[in-house]
């Protein structure tokens, strides 16, 4: 029996009415639930004020120690000071519009392919941004033509140095790790085995080994004279390490892909490689997307070990700015807080990046 | 009546199957399975549930390869799959899977003209409107042309797989349960089209079908499969003389006989 005296109301009163109504069906409809919103009132009141004096009221953004030491709260004085060293670490200071520009080719280059993943018709563009971005930002970083002066890249640093590390990473893992994928479900043994082996292997082992192979180890066995570049190696850590991950994700997606399609693409005389870019392909990658996205977000925060190889990225160079003098020094919940900032700001975008994409192509399924 | 045994392909036959055999694993699929079709004639095949049926199919089709025996389509060996002969004959062959199939990620008339537009290089405004008049051969309205596969009813699925299945005019034509989930109207008029497409383009069809009525009645031949051995094969105006216990059994519907079902002690006591 439905007692209608009991159902809440349509949409009609005022709407605080509406709000008073929606907060004692949804906070207020239990005693456990009404000693839970209370409790989470109370720690709201005792946690977001404090904060707010802390950062906001009693902070000072004046780029000097005296001004700090006068004030309570957060010194972003610290930030708004070594701001340039945070942001580009040693990079030479006079050339440091160099990362700058690189850095916003890039993060174009990175804005540009994802808003065209979900138009098939613009999805032919991706590659070819890439393949004139990737030079230009070489360029920019490097130097050493166009009477750009030349920066080795150890100076490399910060925030472009954990930008680039991140998306050449993802971008190069990605195939990679769908090869692997493909493999591990080949009928070929040897192709098979040799999948299996190195995903298990890369997968366990921790990133900071990989790297630390990469930096120590690898070198001992290349020929004398020969050296490969700190940077590329590091790099080519990252990329083998997410393309193990990666390669299970896709696997993940290639298995929900029923047999039946693969089986009538290839009734109709389409060829391996046809069918899985036709018909696999695109709807095992649908089906991963929330955990491939994982994986880069999990690869963006994980390139901050690269410090134990001695290069400066992000949050590194908030280190580097904390020890550049003795006064600083105490400010480091201001400097890693800037750090986390800019972290969640890239991840949580990758986040909602996902959830949109995820949404797009489900449009697309039901035009 | 020529025994199953001594049905050993014959130049003429069109498509010839002899002493066909594939397991997987410890499973026996198919075992000595021999018998033909002449070009342009028209072939049933019956059989119980798990008897290898939908696996001859796919043996025909190309997707298996035969661990033993022969396929041969107009007197070219396909036994062995991934090699040029078998890709140009996987060509020339439309397939109606039995669970359709169909490709998710596309839209109806895409799937529909997928071979099409990728294998034989067709524009897709061209192979849309092909599409669309499928579409109408099939009974389904060309609105539908747009929709997604996942947006269409079951018997609307089974309907594009048919007209995928037939797009590329294939001189062989492979349907696994073409009619299984349909009204009986549309399922006649389903097999009204299998027998003009057989007649007017020659095309040589074999259908898997549960539906004994359409078996003897629509089809010229009937080939009947029970765990993976062929228990009967022969034109369909001799079922009645044939006097084969298995195929008595699958047109009468019967209990009795020698097919049976494994029946647990939960169904015996569920019919005491």
């Amino acid at each position: 029996m439905t007692d209608i005296a009991k159902l809440p109301p349509g949409p009609l009163g005022s709407s605080s009415q509406r709000a008073v109504i929606w907060a004692r069906k949804n906070l207020f409809n239990s005693w456990f639930n009404s000693i839970l919103t209370l409790g989470s009132i109370a720690a709201l009141f005792w946690i977001i004020p404090p904060m707010i004096e802390w950062g906001i009221t009693n902070a000072t953004l004046t780029p000097s120690i005296e001004a700090c030491r006068e004030v309570t709260g957060a010194c972003w004085g610290f930030v708004n000071a070594n701001l340039r060293l945070i942001l580009f670490g040693t990079y030479p200071y006079d050339e440091q519009w160099r990362p700058l520009l690189a850095m916003v080719v890039l993060v174009g280059i990175i804005i540009g392919s994802l808003g065209a993943v979900p138009y098939a018709g613009m999805r032919k563009w991706i590659i070819p941004m890439w393949l004139v971005g990737i030079p230009v930002i070489a360029i920019l970083m490097w130097g050493g033509v166009l009477g750009l002066t030349y920066v080795q890249n150890s100076y490399w640093g910060g925030l472009p140095l954990t930008l680039i590390l991140s998306s050449i990473g993802i971008i190069f893992a990605f195939p990679l790790g769908l090869l692997l994928a493909l493999g591990r479900q080949s009928s070929m043994p040897a192709i098979k085995t040799l999948s299996v082996v190195y995903i298990e292997i890369i997968r366990g082992v921790p990133l900071i080994t990989v790297l630390f192979m990469a930096s120590v180890m690898f070198p001992l066995f290349l020929p004398e004279g020969v050296t490969i570049d700190k940077l590329l190696r590091a790099q080519i850590g990252i990329i083998l390490f997410t393309a193990a991950y990666l390669a299970e994700v896709f696997r993940g997606g290639l298995q929900a892909v029923p047999n039946g399609q693969f089986e009538a693409g290839n009734s109709l005389g389409l060829s391996y490689w046809q069918s899985m870019r036709l018909i696999i392909l695109p709807q095992a990658m649908r089906l991963v997307i929330p955990p491939t996205v994982g994986s880069f977000i999990s690869m963006f925060k994980d390139t901050t070990l690269v410090v134990i190889i001695g290069l400066f990225d992000l949050l590194n160079t908030v280190k580097l700015a904390l020890r550049s003098d003795p006064a600083w020094t105490r400010y480091y919940v201001e400097g890693y807080a800037f750090a986390a900032a800019i972290f969640f700001l890239f991840c949580y975008s990758m986040a909602r990046y996902a959830a949109y994409l995820e949404k797009e192509l489900r449009k697309g399924e039901q035009r | 009546m020529i025994p199953a045994e001594n049905n050993l392909p014959r130049k003429d036959d069109f498509i010839a199957v002899h002493d066909l055999g594939k397991s997987f694993g410890a499973v026996h699929a198919l075992r000595g399975i021999s018998f033909s079709v002449p070009r342009g004639e028209t072939m049933a095949i019956i059989g119980p549930s798990a008897a290898g049926k939908s696996v001859l199919m796919k043996c025909l089709v190309g997707l298996y390869a035969p661990d033993t025996g022969r396929i041969c389509l107009d007197g070219e060996d396909v036994s062995t799959t991934g090699n040029e002969t078998r890709k140009k004959w996987a060509e020339k062959t439309g397939m109606l899977f039995q669970h359709n199939a169909l490709f998710d990620s596309l839209q109806v008339w895409e799937n529909i003209c997928f071979s099409l537009i990728e294998s034989r290089k067709l524009s897709r405004k061209v192979a849309r409107d092909h599409a669309v008049d499928l579409l109408g051969l099939v009974g389904l309205d060309p609105d539908s042309a747009g929709l997604r596969p996942s947006d269409l009813s079951g018997g609307m699925q089974k309907r594009v797989g048919i007209a995928r299945a037939i797009a590329t005019d294939p001189e062989i034509l492979l349907l696994d349960n073409p009619t299984a989930g349909l009204d009986p109207v549309l399922s006649n008029h389903i097999e009204n089209m299998i027998a003009a497409i057989a007649q007017k383009r020659g095309t040589t069809v074999i259908t898997i079908t549960n539906d004994m009525k359409i078996a003897r009645h629509r089809y010229q031949n009937l080939a009947m499969l029970h765990d993976g051995t062929l228990q009967w094969t022969g034109p369909t105006t001799e079922i009645e003389n044939a006097g084969n216990a298995y195929l008595t059994q699958m047109l009468s519907g019967s209990s009795q006989g020698p097919i049976t079902m494994r029946t647990g002690k939960r169904q015996d006591q569920l019919f005491a």
